[in-house]
């Protein structure tokens, strides 16, 4: 026993040294600058201030409310395409396969300032292709970046084509995980392909749905690069400020890392509860 | 018979008749960063619709030199990316070995730490990991700063577990009656066995950093110690840019790491499925 320990911790020190110092001692450390005032030299605990100044900052409201629109919008219509996606691909009637799981993977391995750029482009007001598809259906141009309403749906289809690829490979994973046999039986019952993506392929696929959507949820609370870069930071006017973008603000423009680290722990808070909330939910209709 | 092949043929046309546009519709933006990567400027930004390439790659690549030195930007992202995907998969390697083949003190305590954080937004350390890299240690717009935090990353240690857990217990247990010593076991035996899983994990790896935005964003802010993702963000939103540059940039980005995709798709998927479900 002696000896396993020795040889155990040989091995798990390097790895241990780091996440401990990069890790578990920065999640309490946040924790506790949140309490801090951060603005004179040295720190000092000031327990209300960071907290107090939280829940009657409009700012914080209005990132709040972003971020939330941005998820409540973006991560079913993103989960719901990421099914089809590989549902579809699974196919055994498809053909060219190799090309199709191409063009939906691909984006999953596409930098995001790489993509950032190529979406600024694309949606430039003048110049940019996609007015000017528009333009050919007979609509006028959209001010993707002048108009908040149109930016935050530019931000949710930039996420989404990154993101959708993503989720179809493990939804995916899991449809190949289901026995064909179950299959086999339903179809001599004579039961319609519909039917049976209904009432066999969807409950079997539960569990992988929520694990995604709880992943899409704890990602794009974080949401930074795409409002950072696409939307010029936050714009128009905050009209798409995230929490991600307003913690980068507070900390690294403002250097206010109480303030920063109080948005940060509201972000993971928020995170953990609408992930519970999408498990629960998920048991509750099992 | 007939009406059965009749109604596949009908279901086929379905399914590639939906998918195919969607297809288009995902490419769309790939392709369109390939042909802005070869237009000037004044081709980028004019009335027509342009959709195939032109001629202008390396011009833009010159033009995006000028702007701010890009190859040497690229050089760090590369030499960075080899150097954490190495160390990080011998740590997480030797950490998953030990969770997975020894009964010791504070294992249970670790392996809880681990999965209990795990999906804890980055956000929630990136300030305190700012203040003791750039403040405390004084490594703002160092390699160690761009290579080491992020080595905390801990999907490593649960894959490489998952891989020796996995293995014949009797195989190092008759290596150990030879008197073979631990680590030669690690070394000689059980790494090998998980080369595959380590090939999973090596990619994983080497994409998120080659694609991290924000730790280097805060942590090398320096001309000449920015790494490539860095270097081309902070074109974007200037107004006297090269947006053929910026373009070709994006292309040299993003193009080593699609042929990767491409020639190891299938490593590719299983660490991002694996690594998802554990």
């Amino acid at each position: 026993m002696r000896l396993q320990n020795r040889s155990a911790y040989a091995f798990l020190a390097p790895y241990l040294l780091v996440f401990t110092a990069f890790w578990v001692w920065p999640i309490i450390d946040s924790f506790l600058i949140s309490f801090q005032n951060t603005r004179v030299n040295p720190w000092t605990f000031n327990l209300p201030l960071n907290w107090g100044r939280l829940f009657g900052d409009p700012a914080f409201y209005n990132a709040l409310q972003n971020t939330l629109i941005i998820l409540i919008v973006q991560v079913p219509v993103m989960i719901t395409l990421a099914t089809v996606m590989a549902v579809l691909l699974n196919s055994p009637l498809l053909k060219a396969r190799g090309i199709f799981r191409f063009a939906f993977f691909a984006p999953v391995v596409v930098g995001e300032v790489a993509y950032a750029a190529v979406f600024r482009l694309m949606f430039n007001v003048d110049f940019g292709i996609i007015n000017k598809l528009l333009g050919g259906v007979g609509i006028s141009p959209v001010s993707w970046f002048a108009d908040s309403h149109a930016a935050m749906v530019l931000i949710i289809i930039a996420v989404t084509w990154r993101w959708a690829g993503y989720n179809a490979i493990i939804i995916l994973s899991g449809l190949q995980s289901i026995p064909e046999d179950v299959y086999e039986a339903a179809t001599l019952d004579r039961v319609s392909r519909f039917q049976q993506f209904i009432h066999i392929t969807l409950p079997l696929l539960k569990p992988i749905i929520l694990f995604c959507v709880v992943l899409s949820v704890i990602g794009t609370m974080q949401l930074f690069t795409e409002p950072y870069l696409i939307t010029n930071r936050g714009g128009p006017g905050g009209g798409t400020e995230t929490l991600g973008l307003l913690l980068y603000r507070q900390a690294f423009q403002s250097t206010n890392f109480g303030y920063a680290s109080a948005i940060a722990y509201t972000m993971a808070a928020l995170a953990v509860v609408i992930s519970l909330l999408n498990l629960w939910v998920g048991r509750e209709a099992k | 018979m007939k009406s059965k092949s009749k109604s596949t043929l009908i279901r086929s046309l379905a399914l590639h008749g939906l998918l195919a546009p969607l297809a288009i519709i995902w490419l769309f933006p790939l392709w369109m960063m390939f042909v802005f990567s070869t237009m000037p400027d004044y081709g980028i930004f004019s009335p027509g619709i342009i959709l195939t390439p032109s001629t202008g790659f390396m011009d833009n690549v010159r033009n995006l030199q000028a702007d701010t030195n890009f190859i040497g930007a690229m050089t760090i992202s590369i030499v960075v990316a080899v150097i954490y995907t190495v160390l990080s998969v011998l740590l997480t390697s030797m950490a998953g070995w030990a969770l997975a083949r020894y009964r010791f003190a504070g294992r249970s305590g670790v392996i809880g730490i681990i999965l209990g954080t795990i999906t804890l937004p980055y956000s929630v350390v990136v300030i305190p990991q700012f203040i003791m890299v750039a403040r405390d240690f004084g490594l703002a717009n160092s390699w160690v700063a761009l290579i080491v935090p992020p080595l905390f990353n801990s999907l490593g240690v649960l894959f490489m577990r998952q891989a020796f857990s996995m293995m014949p217990g009797e195989l190092f247990d008759a290596a150990r009656v030879e008197g073979v010593k631990e680590w030669q076991i690690f070394l000689r035996i059980a790494l090998p066995l998980a080369r595959p899983t380590m090939a999973a994990l090596a990619i994983i790896l080497f994409l998120a950093s080659w694609n991290n935005y924000l730790w280097p964003l805060l942590i090398n802010s320096r001309p000449g110690m920015m790494t490539a993702p860095v270097a081309l963000g902070t074109l974007i939103g200037l107004t006297r840019v090269s947006w053929g540059g910026i373009m070709a940039g994006a292309v040299m980005l993003t193009a080593p790491i699609l042929i990767i995709f491409v020639l190891l798709q299938r490593h590719f998927i299983a660490g991002i499925a694996a690594g998802a479900i554990k």
